[in-house]
């Protein structure tokens, strides 16, 4: 049967037909999807981790009691979960293991465009990259299999065009790894420390043996089905992978292509094969020079990076451009762009939504004119004008040790951290830790909007429920912080402007440790769209003092009708968009601002 | 009679049902036979991004994505957008250009300038002759309903799909109709269908093209 998938549905479709029984994930864009698709299928466990490394840990745990798992991850997700997959490397596995990376050129939704194929090499194991869906799938199977011939980890790795382009799948059936139907293996747990106890004794003694099996990959490479050459004219010989591949098939219709479905270890005999066969040799990869770099060092005049660039991602028009420019392709091959006079149109930057419970905070830190250490979420977007109330964002968890650093050194401003519910679980909680050890004291602004909202609303272990629909235990925020020692605690909702600026005052005066917990859900989430009532401005008593712009709301417009005295536009409330969070109305002087009257009831 | 390649651009709004529309776009496209991809391009989840889908239809199709210049039917749901992408179209591609004003952020409470229709219109005179403009909200209004404006919208490209012969012949209103049938709550799938046809009227009857 052929259905029309996703990258990422196919990587699920692909893990399932494997026979894998456990999943574990933490969301991130590109990879969301994969989990929440695999989480769907008949006989399987699938969760949301608190972070990337737990998700890796409980894979590995998994694969080591011998059934098939995996962990998917956006590219920096593996950045966290790094250290695990080292160890994995060195202990291997019992059932098969594949770490998803999907990684994100053009930093579509994320802070770099890192090449995790780095990370494959780095930890010694193998990495296939698939071209479509149907590769994403059948691949997620190949790389369950090679991983258990060679007892190694396997990087499964994507980008966001794989993940999120929908193209034809044959689908396949289940295979259930053990006959019983349970797709338990009959064997117990391992009890061998010499291979899963890795104290440097033992470690001294597991390198060798991972790198005699990457050796061994290597041979396997010559020969994998995934690898392969597409003949074509001898003036031109292309080396890619991935979507890429795609682009040059589109792009060159008579070159010589070598298709790498696996991308380390490299088969180095087929390469210097498809080399001798082409005059000129050309890489075709997206971001870091990877494979040409590789190429270099076999001795081989290959060209790559010097025609097509190392940031952003591809498209065919891009391909073809650079290709001219660099002699490949004739100048006849050029598509004009249409010639137009547009003008200046305006930006439509991400903004937080109507209704969002972030912005009454963000408004208030702005206000207090505090440096702000941010975090990954919506709420980065704080970082926006008119709210302008991030100045650091690095990375997940990153705020709060970043604000605590800069007090030590000595930074005479009191920091704020904000951090989000699902992020506080990420990497918070250690961050907190360390500020409650080491005493400085940064306010940290929790910002609980009971769920993990970025990402398209996943639970998180705040929202009692898991990610295959069962309630759970809701890990409370508030007895936690207290729990690790913290003195001024305060949980607000959300939409209590003056509550939240009086809480902020309160702790710009203390010299130690604050917390404060902004609770309410997310306006889009179905408990937060119940309460949706739309507010209207009172022409007659708004003056066009414009305080309300300054909270970033998109529903809340410039109105055509001016204020007779000042000669000002006034404000107009758009009734589709606005929530009635009634952050505006609170923060009006005049009090003009109050809930629709509807006539017709 | 299969064409070796069509090439379709969706901009618009995040909220406006874009990537429903690009669901049966594609799958309109398998259902008629040719090989088909689709590519969603389009940032986080809040309200009000902009969002663009690529679509394509063809004999082979490798890349999911097309290349600027090279859009054969542009489905724009909103102006400023349709003009953002109006360099991505193909000289003499044919555009559906949904008058629908959506302003950012940028214009409701920063001091940018959103276009007038005229801009619009002059702009897209400049690469097409084939720019056709339709009231797809208005029209979805009448029905009670503005969310179906999308499906107003795919119903209108049928129409003017199947006029200009840009697909073939085996494509039909019925095709449409069975892959939207497929993709929306029963709930919702009378007034679905009605806001289809609707929307082919539209285009039939003239009333798309002079909407104002």
């Amino acid at each position: 049967m052929i259905k029309l998938l996703s990258g990422n549905e196919a990587v699920a479709r692909g893990a399932w037909e494997a026979g894998v029984t456990v999943a574990s994930a933490y969301p991130g864009t590109p990879s969301t999807e994969i989990l929440e698709n695999f989480a769907c299928f008949p006989n399987v466990y699938a969760e949301w981790a608190p972070n990337e490394k737990v998700a890796m840990d409980v894979a590995i745990g998994a694969a080591y009691d011998g059934v098939r798992a995996f962990a998917a991850m956006k590219h920096v997700g593996l950045n966290v979960a790094a250290d695990s997959l080292m160890y994995a490397s060195m202990t291997g596995i019992e059932g098969g293991l594949v770490i998803v990376s999907a990684d994100d050129p053009a930093m579509h939704s994320s802070q770099n465009e890192q090449d995790n194929r780095n990370l494959a090499k780095f930890a010694r194991i193998p990495c296939l990259e698939p071209s479509d869906s149907q590769e994403a799938k059948d691949m997620t199977v190949a790389a369950f299999d090679l991983g258990e011939r060679f007892d190694t980890p396997v990087m499964l790795r994507l980008t966001t065009r794989i993940c999120h382009s929908s193209t034809p799948v044959e689908v396949g059936e289940r295979l259930e790894a053990n006959p019983a139907g349970n797709g338990h293996p009959a064997k117990k747990f391992p009890r061998n420390p010499a291979k899963y106890v890795m104290v440097p004794g033992n470690a001294i003694q597991r390198h060798p043996v991972v790198e005699e099996r990457i050796r061994q990959v290597a041979e396997i490479a010559e020969t994998f089905p995934y690898n392969r050459i597409e003949p074509g004219s001898a003036s031109l010989g292309i080396i890619t992978a991935g979507v890429t591949y795609q682009y040059a098939k589109e792009v060159f219709s008579q070159a010589a292509i070598l298709r790498l479905g696996m991308t380390w270890p490299l088969p180095v005999r087929l390469i210097h094969q498809f080399a001798k066969s082409v005059e000129r040799l050309v890489v075709i990869e997206e971001l870091d020079p990877f494979i040409e770099d590789a190429v270099r060092l076999m001795g081989i005049a290959v060209e790559g990076k010097r025609i097509f660039p190392i940031t952003g991602e591809f498209d065919p028009r891009l391909v073809r451009e650079c290709a001219i420019q660099a002699g490949l392709l004739p100048e006849s091959a050029h598509i004009a762009l249409p010639e137009v006079e547009i003008g200046e149109l305006p930006a439509r930057p991400p903004v937080l939504c109507p209704g969002c419970p972030h912005r009454s905070t963000f408004y208030i830190l702005n206000k207090l004119k505090v440096p702000v250490n941010g975090d990954i979420g919506c709420y980065t977007l704080g970082l926006v004008a008119p709210l302008s109330a991030i100045h650091t964002c690095g990375c997940m968890g990153a705020g709060i040790g970043v604000a605590h650093g800069a007090i030590k050194a000595g930074s005479p401003e009191r920091h704020v951290a904000v951090i989000g519910d699902s992020t506080f679980f990420h990497t918070g909680i250690p961050a907190l830790i360390n500020v409650v050890y080491n005493q400085s004291p940064v306010i940290i602004v929790i910002m609980d909007n009971r769920i993990t909202a970025m990402t398209g609303h996943q639970d998180n272990p705040g929202t009692g429920r898991t990610l295959q629909g069962q309630k759970t235990v809701e890990i409370e925020i508030e007895p936690l912080v207290r729990a690790l020692g913290v003195k001024h605690v305060k949980t607000v909702e959300a939409f209590q402007v003056k509550e939240i600026e009086a809480t902020l005052k309160d702790y710009l005066k203390l010299a130690e440790p604050a917390v404060l917990i902004t609770r309410e859900p997310c306006a889009l989430l179905p408990e937060g769209r119940k309460r949706w009532m739309p507010l209207e401005v009172i022409s007659d008593k708004c003056n066009g003092c414009s305080l309300c712009f300054r909270i970033g709301c998109p529903a809340i417009l410039k109105s055509d009708e001016l204020d007779e005295r000042y000669q000002r536009p006034k404000a107009l409330i758009d009734a589709g968009m606005c929530t009635g969070c009634e952050i505006c109305a609170q923060i009006c002087p005049r009090q003009a601002i109050t809930f629709r009257v509807t006539g017709e009831q | 009679m299969i064409k070796d390649m069509i090439n379709f651009l969706l901009v618009g709004v995040g909220g406006q049902g874009t990537l429903l529309a690009s669901d049966v776009l594609v799958n309109v496209g398998l259902v008629a036979g040719y090989q088909a991809k689709q590519a969603e391009v389009h940032g986080m989840s809040q309200r009000g991004g902009s969002v663009t889908s690529h679509v394509r239809w063809g004999r082979v199709v490798y890349s999911p994505l097309v290349g600027a210049g090279e859009v054969d039917v542009m489905l724009a749901f909103e102006k400023a957008e349709a003009l953002r992408n109006l360099r991505n179209l193909r000289p003499g591609g044919l555009a559906l250009v949904n008058l629908e004003t959506i302003e950012p952020i940028t214009v409701t409470s920063g001091g940018q300038i959103y276009p007038d229709d005229e801009r619009l219109r002059k702009a897209f005179a400049q690469v097409t002759g084939q720019a056709v403009y339709i009231n797809g909200g208005g029209i979805a209004g009448k029905l009670g309903n503005f969310r179906v404006a999308n499906v107003v919208l795919l119903g209108a490209l049928s129409a003017l799909m199947e006029n200009r012969q840009i697909a073939g012949k085996n494509l039909n209103a019925d095709t449409w109709l069975s892959v939207i049938s497929e993709r929306v709550p029963p709930k919702y799938l009378q007034l679905n269908q009605k806001a289809f046809q609707v929307g082919r009227q539209a285009v039939n009857g003239g009333e798309a093209d002079t909407v104002e």
